[in-house]
């Protein structure tokens, strides 16, 4: 196994966290939606607890993400975490807030009354839309050059220049990627609704949260669709494997779809699997499981997604200042050593997420309802 | 020509330290309460008393507020390695990136996965299945510990790597001696031990509280015993380990010991000073004005200290600046101690060498190249010192690394002897009724915070200006940001994490008074 070969498995692990991330913003999503479908206190006590035992998976999450980027592709982490400075602090401070919410929120004391602790929520909920745009720079670009020789310029030795001076917040302004955030939002409102259906035994958030679904659905579709057709006609970014020059092609992620054929089915299958949960949710009364059916679904399509913008000799992260400055697998990652102790390492993630669905399953045995909150349980 | 903004780096410092030490005061309580209730739990496991049930699921409520803010101040630490120290990243991301990842794969699913078990699953899961959540929560929460301070250890101690010209950053060469580095193994084991000095100091002051209120008092005996027992351990523990860090640290970081002794004449049977207060008027190590104002000092420690030998030499902060003083290789060889400026130029010639070596390369002129490299070879263990504009810069803050260690090994000593006593008399009975053992008792909760983050300013303080000790300091690793951004970045986090720690006071007091009669509310 050579040093590509390394290589193209980190891009692949990177896209599997990536896309188990997005699953598990259900969070978010379900916290954007917690006045929306709670409408009496008890009914967003049941909410925020339901969501408040799985959090910690979405936040554990991101930060493996980050480390495990850092650790496999750290030109990656120089580059847009010290470039795109202000789009990374925003979606950092939605987390924080996060953190202390859920175990702060109704407790005595807590000084800043259960309405903001449950607004810092939403915060967090509406802020995962900045995911889905730094995400979508993976397609679009930003503008950076990379210099290593700069290393030796002692007065300003900085590799990694961002040339724009709004300092990532100019993703915003970019169409596709605001399209790409409003799809991941609406999905994890999607997801939430379906985590919601799943876990809380109450008629009326069963049925707002239904409610929502058709709604969510139809604005997820709108937006993701955009964007999909979008990239995959857009011209990409594509790296000559013997020479490592990057290039604009056309319907480059299109073309990688399709020489890539079990990326492809994977896509499709993932797309067939995120409809087929919603569908049947909103036409079966009785089916809760959807939310397994769309999760796996979008942990397929956002793989697949991921695998195109990495894989099949194209740059991840293209700079639109200096093409020949855009990462690529080849070009960002870290030497061969690391990659294959890292790989020793990642022999662990089975057993990890063994053990993750044994307690998820312990604690989901049971739907929570109104009596268990009114009850002496541990809650939020 | 375009440069970079000093007050950056400051401010890029400053929003660290600000981030790390807000983190830190919530760390040591989870890694030391959170073994108090294991062990707390396995006694209702053995003994199936719902009493110790009770007094387990009080402390783990406490344990479950301090937790999520420690969370919450967490995940900016990761994320600043990036946002901040753009350059570091990249510099030296082969061999750093590995633990951060390692950590989050190993150790914070586990954490996160039984924390939810713990704290819901009590009526849901079997006793045992419980008590395996609970312990692999702390064990988790400690695992994490390892992999960031073997990460932190490395910053201090780069051992393992070699740097390659080519792709211009360090690499990984042994991941057993990143990870097994003795500086590594001192710092988890210090770091942990004093962590559960933590623990035990606030359920003996809580518990002492309720005594004081005459509330609670068999949970507080209860707690009392385990706290006691394991905070003695812990503080014996940090001793013994502190000991070998400080070994290490005159070892790998000669200035950073002198700093903190206040050492700015290297001497033969070298003082360690055991209480001191700093002459104020000293503004610079070579002004001629004494360091000491006052100072109790025992002949000989500080050589014993550092080289396991009372006779041996321990240079100051002068010699370490104008060099000329014999040194010992690791095979015994002898030889002269370069001074600063020495390596200045020696790192001057290790940049020119990347520089000319990368310039050779993109012209294929393969001789040049084989001169240039060579030239950074033999000079590469100095390449920071070719960032370093005045020798004067090598000196960190020594007032504070001098009364930060001061204080944090009297408190610690302190601890020894307050544990054992608290131990002793809860064990005699009488503990109840010393109305000053229970004001002291309160006491040592804000002495322990104080202790703990003592030992972080030593360590990070006392390394400055490294980032990477000898081959990157400060200025050569911040991102190219505004320093305005940053200024406004540290604003926030400020007002956020002070906001934040006052609900959380305020939320933990409320609990407290409550006692384990309120949990659910």
């Amino acid at each position: 196994m050579d040093y590509s070969f390394y290589q193209h498995y980190w891009w692949f692990l990177i896209s599997l966290l990536g896309a188990l991330l997005v699953f598990l913003t259900f969070v978010q999503g379900g916290q954007s939606l917690l006045y929306q479908i709670g409408k009496t206190d008890l009914e967003r006590t049941m909410l925020v607890n339901t969501l408040g035992r799985k959090w910690e998976f979405t936040f554990t999450t991101l930060v493996t993400f980050g480390g495990a980027f850092f650790a496999s592709f750290p030109l990656f982490y120089s580059t847009s975490f010290g470039g795109a400075y202000w789009a990374w602090m925003a979606l950092l401070f939605c987390f924080i807030i996060q953190a202390v919410s859920y175990e702060f929120r109704s407790k005595n004391g807590n000084l800043l009354g259960k309405k903001t602790f449950d607004i810092f929520l939403i915060i967090n909920g509406v802020g995962i839309l900045l995911l889905g745009v730094v995400v979508a720079t993976m397609f679009t670009g930003s503008e950076f050059v990379v210099n290593k020789a700069n290393l030796t310029n002692t007065t300003m030795p900085v590799i990694s220049t961002w040339s724009n001076p709004l300092h990532g917040l100019e993703a915003l302004l970019n169409v596709r990627n605001i399209l790409l955030g409003l799809a991941v939002l609406f999905l994890a409102r999607i997801l939430g609704e379906l985590y919601f259906i799943q876990t809380i035994d109450d008629r009326n958030i069963q049925a707002r949260s239904r409610k929502w679904l058709l709604w969510d659905t139809a604005l997820f579709l709108v937006f993701f669709l955009t964007f999909l057709v979008w990239t995959l006609v857009a011209k990409g970014y594509a790296v000559d494997p013997e020479t490592q020059v990057v290039s604009l092609v056309s319907a480059k992620y299109l073309h990688n779809l399709l020489e890539m054929p079990i990326v492809l089915v994977v896509f499709l299958l993932g797309v067939v699997s995120v409809l087929f949960g919603i569908l049947r949710t909103l036409l079966k009364p009785g089916f809760i499981q959807g939310i397994w059916f769309a999760g796996i679904g979008s942990v397929a399509t956002v793989l697949a997604l991921l695998l195109i913008a990495g894989w099949n000799n194209t740059a991840y992260y293209p700079s639109t200042t200096d093409i020949q400055s855009s990462l690529t697998i080849n070009n960002s990652s870290s030497s061969l050593f690391t990659l294959q102790v890292m790989s020793i390492v990642s022999l662990l993630i089975p057993f990890v997420l063994w053990y993750i669905y044994k307690a998820w399953k312990a604690i989901n045995v049971k739907q929570i309802d109104a009596a268990e909150m009114k009850g002496n349980d541990m809650k939020y | 020509m375009e440069t970079l903004d000093l007050s950056l780096v400051d401010w890029s410092r400053a929003q660290f330290a600000l981030t790390a030490i807000y983190h830190w005061l919530f760390v040591p309580l989870t890694l030391g309460l959170g073994v108090i209730i294991s062990v707390m739990e396995t006694y209702y496991y053995k003994t199936g008393d719902e009493e110790w049930k009770r007094i387990t699921q009080f402390w783990m409520k406490l344990f479950g507020i301090n937790f999520a803010i420690g969370i919450a101040t967490g995940i900016i630490l990761e994320f600043e390695f990036g946002t901040n120290w753009s350059n570091y990243s990249w510099f030296v991301g082969d061999i750093f990136g590995a633990p951060l990842a390692i950590e989050g794969i190993m150790a914070f699913f586990m954490e996160s996965t039984f924390i939810a078990v713990m704290f819901f699953g009590w009526n849901k899961v079997s006793k045992k299945f419980h008590l395996a959540s609970t312990w692999l929560t702390i064990i988790g929460a400690t695992l994490s510990a390892l992999w960031i301070l073997v990460a932190n250890a490395w910053m201090q101690f780069p051992d393992g790597m070699h740097f390659n010209p080519d792709t211009v950053r360090n690499e990984m060469a042994d991941f057993w001696a990143v990870l097994f580095s003795p500086v590594a193994m001192n710092k988890f084991f210090h770091t942990v031990t004093s962590s559960w000095i933590v623990g035990s100091a606030f359920v003996v002051a809580i518990s002492a509280w309720f005594i004081l209120k005459k509330r609670e008092l068999d949970l507080a005996k209860k707690s009392i015993r385990i706290a006691a027992v394991f905070g003695l351990l812990g503080t014996l523990l940090a001793a013994f380990t502190g000991d070998g860090s400080a070994y290490q640290v005159a070892q790998k970081q000669p200035m950073k010991l002198a700093a903190m002794e206040g050492l700015y004449q290297g001497q033969n049977k070298a003082e360690l000073v055991g209480f001191g207060i700093l002459n104020p008027s000293k503004s610079s190590y070579d002004d001629g004005v004494q360091p000491f104002a006052v100072k109790i000092a025992v002949p000989g420690l500080l050589s014993l200290m550092a080289n396991r030998d009372l006779n041996t030499f321990v240079p100051g902060v002068t010699d370490l600046i104008e060099g000329g003083y014999a040194t010992k290789g690791k095979n015994g060889e002898v030889g002269v101690a370069l001074s600063a400026e020495q390596k200045m130029a020696k790192g001057k010639l290790a940049v020119e060498g990347l520089k000319n070596y990368k310039l050779a390369r993109l012209v294929s002129n393969d001789s040049l190249a084989k001169v240039s490299k060579a030239q950074l070879e033999e000079n590469f263990a100095y390449f920071g010192y070719g960032y370093i504009k005045d020798k004067k810069e090598l000196v960190p803050n020594v007032p504070l690394t001098f009364y930060t260690f001061h204080l944090m090994v009297i408190i610690g000593m302190y601890f020894i002897l307050f544990f054992a006593l608290a131990w002793f008399m809860n064990q005699k009975n009488t503990f109840n009724s010393q109305k000053w053992m229970l004001w002291l008792s309160l006491l040592g909760l804000p002495l322990a915070y104080i202790c703990s983050e003592c030992g972080w300013i030593v360590a990070e303080v006392g390394r400055q200006p490294w980032v990477i000790q000898d081959i990157m300091p400060a200025n050569m690793a911040v991102s190219q940001i505004s320093a305005g951004a940053v200024q406004t970045t540290f604003v926030l986090f400020a007002v956020l994490f002070t906001v934040l720690l006052f609900s959380e006071l305020s939320i933990m007091i409320k609990q407290i008074k409550k006692g384990p009669e309120g949990l659910n509310h």
